[in-house]
């Protein structure tokens, strides 16, 4: 149940009980942030009041996290002031945002793999028993706190061990433990699953509900206009719109954000073809040592587009790293035409057109150290039309490498910026644009467009349709239920390392899939 | 193997423990550096300028106690001066330690030729003999008879882990080594616990050349180390980044140089350069066999830099 739900939140109501934690309230006035060759705020005004739940949108790279990590005091402000709790404050460090009563939940995770749950929870606070760590009381109180706010994790359980959503809550209870009045959430829902979204959202009505403020960050415009008692909208890194939610609409926020009104994009209907690639009796083992896929079978068809549903953690990803050659099979079979890629290298699957796009981008599919340019050309710089004899050809590489970015709306200084300077978002999509560009035969895209704004999604899944329209074999893994029925031609829908059902366009509601996910075989139709 | 009498075993593991000493204090301080995410290849050359400096001054004063603490406060100034360089600077720290070991060699073979010049023995820390149990048979000679370097660096294993394991201090060293992002986050100064940990580190190198000159061999010469400060950091890779581990590594590292020892006095025919060169193929041997990547630091050579993606 729920999954319908958690696409029409209904809006917080304050409560009425709210004085016992006071919220804190934060205004930031003129604020201006350069970094070399991007101005990412310039004179932004900002202010969230006790006890309320303030959005904040833009398009990547509009400056959104650059805001925010200047009120948790990770960069300075050039100019401007920050103001908390009617008292200007200076915060030269996250250890000064904390004191003043600020959390902030990264877009990226800042937890320590390693360590347990309460160590992270206990970092970098004072201990009870001084130098020596009170990791029994500190169980004990995120107990409490888990209790109260419904955020369910094992204390004694290693990071590295917990799924994403779990990962989350730790990083929600870290805020909550150093008794953060105004928590900063940077995109938390990007790497949720719909149950997982609805679990939060409850979190977030209880924290409002005893008077925390919240700044929330989200490409998805259901969820702001959910969660949220006012909007704040952000393009180029300065302030284009803020009015209280009532009074914005879907498409007057999609129309501020972008500067243009948006098509929603519509898959023509395309003859299958051939099969491109097929997977028999796949097994795999997890990262864990557990079993992740116990026996696939699928079979991919040029101009089709095969959707892969799932919780996550119930395998998606393993299958897609088998096909990429990240994970080796312990048995079954992965062929491409008479060709078997079961064990086959990178540059083989490359040669077969196999492309990969990891959801792992910053791990699997860049180097954070090069620039932009040089990821581009990552695998291509063989290519003959790169070449001048045994020389590269740069005046090619710098022309392709600029036309790609441009399509693709890729924000950067330059395109000898090292990607780490990247907003989230883009990052993502450079990676996206390299890998559909190489016109491979099969693509296997892992959450392509997590944390990627609205007027990009629509970009990539204009441009995933294209491909398939062109003949192309495109398996799609996404959590994003909306994405699958948009553009698949058939969903299939994995379990515990299984496939328990496979549907048709159209041939499933929301509800539906959703019961599956958890599952439940597919239900009998009429 | 008829002439392995129950005196010569006792020699062997006595011997094994005094070679160990060193091992442990360079290797344990190597532990923590890298905990927290800098490695110092320099190690050696702290051990042998802190070597050199209490030499001296127990020449000079005659206190091998005066010797330690000249030892400790030269690998304090060493420590502060990598720490400089790797963690402020951001240096590549393979680079840094290398240079930071040619400056230990040069500068204690140096200070060496103007204020001593030729090669001489000093009286440093003595065996002491534990009441009681020294008389153990067997253990007694092996473990109680030794100086009080032996004792401190065999206390040391437990003490390390506990503060590792058991204290905020140590919290904080591991979770600086793994994600310093996310321990700056946290309001931890990240700068700061690198600083404390590769100046410890560099302060127990610092020790273990002063163990080499005042405890074991009770003389300087060029290079007396030979090396030993650079088998201490493969130690810590042996060991897992772990003070159990690494004393497995020095223990192992060591039986197989005091037996070697011990064979060339009972003048078993083995060519001296096969014996000596033993105990080093071991451990070559032994770290391709067992290191493994999965307990590194996460973070072990990246400078941080707050606020990248
Ligand atoms: N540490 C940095 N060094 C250099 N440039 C940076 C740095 N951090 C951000 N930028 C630049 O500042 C701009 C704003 O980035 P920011 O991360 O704030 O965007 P965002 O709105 O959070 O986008 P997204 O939705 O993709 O997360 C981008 O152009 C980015 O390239
Ligand atoms: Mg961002």
């Amino acid at each position: 149940m729920g999954i319908a739900e958690s696409l029409d939140i209904p809006p917080i109501v304050p409560s009425s009980s709210r004085a016992s934690r006071p919220g804190t309230s934060v205004e930031m006035r003129g604020i201006v942030k350069c970094f070399p060759g991007v101005r990412a705020n310039s004179g932004v005004c900002f202010d969230v009041r006790p006890g309320e739940v303030h959005a904040l949108l833009g398009e990547n790279g509009a400056g959104k996290s650059t805001l925010m990590r200047q009120l948790y005091g990770m960069y300075q402000p050039d100019s401007g002031q920050i103001v908390v709790d009617g008292r200007p404050a200076a915060f030269r460090s996250p250890a000064d945002a904390i004191k003043a009563g600020i959390g902030m939940i990264h877009q990226h995770f800042m937890l320590v793999p390693s360590l347990t749950v309460a160590e992270n929870v206990a970092l970098g606070q004072k201990s009870s028993r001084g130098p020596l760590l009170d990791l029994k009381r500190v169980e004990e109180r995120i107990g409490r706190l888990a209790e109260e706010y419904g955020l369910k994790v094992e204390p004694r359980a290693r990071v590295w061990q917990l799924s994403v959503g779990e990962q989350q809550r730790v990083e929600i209870l870290k805020a909550l433990y150093r008794g953060a009045g105004l928590i900063i959430l940077d995109e938390p829902t990007a790497v949720l699953t719909p149950q997982e979204v609805e679990g939060l959202f409850s979190t977030l009505r209880r924290m409002v509900g005893e008077g925390h403020s919240l700044v929330f960050i989200s490409h998805k415009l259901g969820e702001v206009m959910g969660i949220s008692d006012r909007v704040t909208v952000l393009r180029d890194g300065a302030v284009v719109g803020a009015m209280p939610i009532g009074d914005a609409t879907r498409d007057s926020l999609v129309k501020m954000m972008v500067g243009r009104e948006l098509r929603e994009v519509e898959a023509r209907p395309v003859q299958a073809g051939a099969e491109l690639l097929r997977i028999e009796a796949l097994r795999a083992m997890g990262d864990r040592g557990d079993e992740a896929l116990r026996g696939i079978d699928l079979s991919l068809r040029s101009g089709e587009i095969l959707g892969l549903a799932g919780v996550s953690g119930n395998g998606q990803r393993e299958l897609a790293e088998c096909l990429a050659g990240m994970r080796k099979a312990a048995s079954g079979k992965v062929m491409v035409g008479d060709l078997d890629l079961t064990a086959a290298g990178l540059n083989e699957r490359l040669e077969a057109g196999l492309a990969f796009i990891p959801e792992e981008r910053m791990r699997d599919g860049a180097i954070r150290e090069f620039s932009v340019q040089e990821n581009v050309f990552l695998h291509d710089q063989r290519m003959p039309r790169f070449r001048r004899g045994p020389f590269l050809n740069f005046g090619a590489m710098r022309e392709y490498a600029s036309a790609l970015a441009r399509d693709f709306a890729v924000k950067t200084p330059s395109l000898d910026t090292p990607i780490k300077n990247l907003s989230g978002g883009n990052i993502q999509k450079l990676i996206m644009a390299r890998e559909l560009s190489r016109r491979p035969r099969i693509l296997v895209a892992a959450q392509p467009t997590r944390g990627v704004d609205i007027g990009s999604t629509g970009y990539i899944h204009a441009r995933l349709l294209e491909r398939r329209e062109a003949g192309v074999g495109i398996l799609l893994v996404s959590e994003d239920l909306d994405e699958l029925r948009a553009l698949s031609d058939r969903i299939a829908v994995m379990y515990e390392g299984r496939i328990v059902g496979v549907v048709a366009r159209g041939e499933a509601t929301v509800e539906e899939l959703g019961l599956m996910m958890t599952g439940v075989g597919r239900a009998p139709r009429g | 193997m008829s002439g392995l009498s129950p005196d010569v075993l006792v020699g062997i593991f006595s011997t094994m423990m005094g070679l160990a000493m060193p091992f442990l204090f360079a290797a344990l301080g190597e532990t923590f550096a890298q905990r927290s995410g800098v490695y110092n290849l320099g190690v050696d050359g702290i051990m042998l300028l802190s070597a050199f400096a209490s030499f001296y001054v127990v020449v000079v004063t005659g206190s091998p106690w005066l010797g330690l603490l000249a030892a400790v406060l030269v690998g304090l100034a060493m420590g502060l001066l990598i720490s400089l360089v790797s963690v402020t600077l951001k240096a590549e720290q393979g680079v840094s330690g290398i240079g930071l070991y040619m400056l230990g060699l040069g500068l204690s073979s140096l200070l060496f030729k103007v204020l001593v010049g030729t090669v001489k023995t000093v009286q440093g820390f003595r065996p002491i003999e534990l009441p009681l149990l020294s008389g153990i048979p067997f253990l007694g000679p092996v473990l109680f008879r030794n100086n009080v370097l032996v004792y401190a660096a065999f206390l040391l294993v437990p003490l390390s882990w506990w503060v590792l394991e058991r204290t905020t201090l140590g919290l904080d060293i591991k979770a600086v080594g793994q994600n310093p992002a996310a321990a700056d986050s946290l309001g931890i100064n990240v700068d700061r616990v690198r600083y404390f940990s590769v100046c410890l580190g560099a302060v127990l190198a610092g020790v273990a050349g002063a163990g080499l000159s005042i405890a074991q061999l009770n003389l300087f010469q060029d290079n007396l180390t030979a090396g030993q400060g650079f088998i201490a950091v493969a130690l810590v890779y042996f060991g897992g980044w772990n003070p159990v581990g690494v004393l497995g590594g020095a223990l192992l590292f060591s039986v197989v140089n005091s037996t070697q020892l011990w064979l060339q006095v009972l003048g078993v025919d083995i060519p001296s350069s096969v014996a000596v060169m033993l105990p080093y193929l071991l451990t070559i041997v032994a770290l391709t066999l067992t290191s493994s990547r999965d307990r590194q630091p996460a973070a072990l050579g990246k400078p941080f830099e707050r606020g990248e993606n």
